[in-house]
């Protein structure tokens, strides 16, 4: 990856003067190795020095914004290959294709359903981010005539502008000016052409190329020229290059700090069966795609992929979690019953479903363990009798309900005698083990 | 700069297990790479996906999934014949799902009866499957690999509470085993030790890590698979080395997702589509972590990932 401490040592000027607050140059460069440290506080250290430190500490993945505005998407920052060494950072992006062949009414309609794709999932509002219009026509007025349809109804979604031709990219990204749009079409034929564009239009530029050698000779060449934006395409179509040449990229960058496939990668996943297309995008998804490209978003297969990358891009170190609070299910009322759970993403989801499916109005306390499941968080220490009875206490219940009755998850039964003890007035009654036990539980209790 | 392939060479390889006799046995695992890196090294097979087949009716399924079902799974020899013939099945998972005291308390000896039946009526592999109650599996696992010596299945699950009793089982009627830990890769590896101290032959394992389903955990099972991957395949770890197992179906169709109508969430889209969607993305996320082993429920699902994974090899 990035300069080993000995590396970065032999660039600094060696005198220890501990001017940058380090005992010796080496030490310095010890905690610059480790990101602990700025190369900043070293003030004599040379302009050339700086150069190659400051290129070697960048991100080995380009960090790019894609868009502006509330709906700008960032993309790139990525620093490994796993998941669970660390947070990936950038969320894929998820594009819809509109042809410009299509029918004015046929681009509003997608263009519609982009802009009515947001579905709310743990707290997170998720959403197909972009739209990607290809030049299928070949016709560069066909082409502008479309974006100015998507630029009018649409005029804040990110959006790709995918041609070969300059002309026509030319003329559509005008349409776009100030929006940071991409302009995906510089392949070997047409580089400079695209580059140009690119750099008057302030756009990233998407680069495509028969394989990784002839991409990374063209993202240089481009660079060059004076685009440093860019987002790359291996000419992957395949489900098996998409793999091999994503997996390929993400390690050049990452472990051989390789500079000229340092770019968000760009996946095409359009397929005629749309479920098929759904398992080429969750591959690309999975493996280290930054944009995937649907041909079509229908809402079950958006609730699909969404899931699937909130799932992938979860930070392995920190469980999602919802808000602590006193959650109504259904129409409670005063006499209805109090449950209670942690803040476990997962646990809340899956009891506030299962309160939900037993149909008896319910309030669902969600006490903050800090994202961890029942069982562990009891074992963790967050989930125990004094912190239940004074989350419960401190929360204002007592005047939401007239009933003293809580009931905890069967699986901390244990618990019951000493949170009576501490919660003065209250009756705990444990319910079971299981939250799909829950509806039969609380219908009976009602009976 | 010119551009060098950053490849791997690994030190390790996961080990290939052949289920089944005859022409339709089969083979899954051998691969010395990451899953579907074929570019680096060698991947001899295909994932193989196994269709769950019950020894009861599948009245705790959602209507999505017992409906193509509908007219064989009164019986779980029908069932299992229609998997084989009409959906073309590599592989089916017989789940005695039956056997659970809370459910229709079958015994053993019914267990072996219907084990010994679909076998009669099927050529290809069969896999078998407690009710995952640990203790009532022992006996009936028991029961089941006698029932089926020799036929080379797969014995599931062992669990750090039964496993001495059903890997002596599988041992014995020469069968292969799945380990079965949560979601640990620790105590997956522990449970795989203890099971080959046993004499058991560590060859003849299946690792299962605990699935759970997208939006249930998922991210938990998919990297304590590729955890446990770069384990087998970077540190030539041999205790991490059988290949690894999805019960997909199971986690999938019991979900709010797979089941909820259109008419109560609209934002979520067609119920029947979604469900399908959810276990062949389950499945997929999965292959790309390293399962090699599936167990699927719904039709097009299967057929969904068989085709995906014609894509990637
Ligand atoms: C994933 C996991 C972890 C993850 C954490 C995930 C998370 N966000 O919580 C990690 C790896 C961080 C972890 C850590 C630990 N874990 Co842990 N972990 C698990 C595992 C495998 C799954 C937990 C899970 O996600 N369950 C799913 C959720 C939805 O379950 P749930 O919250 O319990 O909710 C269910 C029920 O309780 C019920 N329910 C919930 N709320 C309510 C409310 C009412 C009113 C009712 C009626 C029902 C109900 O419904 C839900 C669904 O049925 C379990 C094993 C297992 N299979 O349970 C072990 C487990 C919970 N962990 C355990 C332990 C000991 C730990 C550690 C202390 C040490 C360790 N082994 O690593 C640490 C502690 C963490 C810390 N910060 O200190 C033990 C606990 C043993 C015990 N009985 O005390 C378990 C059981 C594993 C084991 N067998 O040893 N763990
Ligand atoms: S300030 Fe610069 S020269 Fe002085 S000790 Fe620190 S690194 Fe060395």
């Amino acid at each position: 990856m990035a300069l080993s401490g000995v590396e970065i040592f032999k660039l600094l000027p060696k005198t220890n003067c501990k001017k940058c607050g380090h005992p010796t140059c080496l030490a310095f460069a010890m905690k610059l190795a480790q990101r602990q440290a700025t190369l900043d506080l070293c003030p004599d250290v040379s302009e050339d020095a700086k150069k190659i430190l400051g290129e070697a500490s960048a991100p080995p993945v380009r960090p790019i914004t894609f868009g502006t505005g509330d709906r700008a998407v960032k993309m790139g920052e990525e620093t490994v290959l796993f998941r669970h060494d660390k947070k990936f950072v950038n969320p894929c992006i998820l594009a819809v294709e509109i042809k410009d062949t299509l029918s004015e009414s046929d681009i509003t309609k997608k263009t519609e359903e982009v802009l009515s794709s947001e579905i709310d999932r743990v707290g997170q509002k998720l959403r197909i981010d972009a739209i990607a219009l290809t030049n299928v026509s070949g016709d560069k007025a066909k082409f502008e005539a479309a974006a100015k349809i998507i630029s009018s109804k649409a005029p804040n979604v990110p959006v790709i502008l995918a041609t070969t031709d300059p002309a026509a990219a030319e003329a559509a990204a005008k349409l776009f000016a100030g929006k940071r749009p991409i302009i995906y079409g510089a392949g070997p034929v047409n580089a400079e052409a695209m580059a140009n564009i690119a750099k008057a239009e302030k756009a990233i530029l998407g680069v495509t190329a028969g394989g990784l050698d002839e991409l990374s000779a063209l993202t240089e060449k481009i660079k060059a020229l004076g685009v440093e934006d860019m987002v790359i395409d291996s000419g992957a179509k395949k489900a098996k290059d998409i793999i091999g040449n994503n997996t390929l990229i993400r390690r050049a960058a990452v472990k051989k700090n390789f500079k000229a496939l340092g770019y968000p990668v760009i996946n095409f996943a359009q397929r005629d069966d749309s479920l098929h297309e759904a398992l080429i995008a969750a591959v690309g998804i999975a493996k280290y795609a930054s944009i995937v490209v649907l041909s079509s978003i229908e809402k079950w297969k958006n609730l699909v992929m969404f899931t699937l990358r909130q799932n992938i891009y979860t930070d392995p170190q920190v469980p999602m979690q919802v808000e602590q609070k006193i959650y109504k299910i259904g129409e409670a009322t005063p006499d209805s019953p109090l449950t209670i759970t942690t803040n476990f993403s997962l646990t809340y989801f899956i009891v506030s479903g299962e309160i939900e499916n037993s149909k008896v109005p319910c309030r669902l306390a969600v006490m903050d363990c800090e994202g961890l499941s029942v069982l562990t968080a009891w074992a963790a220490g967050k989930f125990t009798a004094s912190k239940i009875a004074a989350f419960i206490k401190e929360s204002g219940i007592e005047n939401e309900v007239k009933h003293r009755e809580l009931i905890i998850p069967g699986y901390v039964a244990i618990l019951s005698g000493s949170i009576e003890e501490k919660l003065e007035g209250w009756k705990i009654t444990v319910g079971p083990r299981e939250a799909n036990g829950l509806p039969a539980f609380l219908k009976a209790r009602t009976a | 700069m010119a551009f060098v392939a950053p490849k791997e060479t690994y030190s390790g390889k996961v080990y290939q297990v052949n289920i089944g006799t005859g022409a339709n046995a089969l083979s899954f695992g051998g691969e010395n790479v990451l899953p579907f890196n074929a570019f680096e090294g060698a991947v001899p097979n295909k994932p193989v996906i196994a269709y769950e087949v019950q020894d009861v009716p599948p009245s705790d399924w959602p209507e999505n999934v017992q409906k193509p079902y509908s007219s064989v799974s009164g019986d779980p020899v029908t069932w299992a014949k229609f998997c084989q013939e009409t959906l073309k099945a590599k592989a089916i998972a017989l789940r005695l799902v039956g056997t659970h005291p809370d459910r229709e308390n079958r015994s053993p000896e019914d267990a072996a009866k219907t084990v010994k039946d679909v076998l009669s009526a099927i050529n290809v592999p069969l896999i078998i499957l407690g009710s995952n109650h640990a203790e009532k599996d022992s006996p009936v696992l028991i029961a089941a690999a006698e029932a089926s010596k020799d036929k080379n299945c797969i014995i599931g699950k062992a669990q750090e509470a039964n496993y001495k009793t059903i890997a002596a089982a599988a041992m014995a009627n020469n069968h292969k085993l799945i380990a079965m830990s949560e979601l640990d890769i620790n105590l997956s590896k522990q449970l795989n030790i203890l099971i080959t101290q046993m004499g058991f032959d560590k060859e003849r394992l299946i690792t299962d890590p605990m699935c759970s389903a997208l939006g249930y955990g998922l991210e938990y099972t998919y990297s304590v698979m590729e955890r446990i991957r770069l384990a087998a395949l970077t540190q030539n770890d041999l205790t991490m080395q059988p290949p690894m197992l999805a019960d997909v179906g199971m986690y999938v169709w019991k979900i709010k997702e797979t089941q909820a109508p259109e008419s109560e969430v609209p934002l979520w889209g067609n119920a029947e589509e979604r469900g399908i969607a959810w276990e062949a993305t389950t499945a997929a996320s999965l292959i790309m972590a390293g399962a090699e082993l599936l167990i699927m429920r719904h039709p097009k699902a299967v057929s969904a990932v068989e085709k995906v994974i014609e894509e990637l090899v």
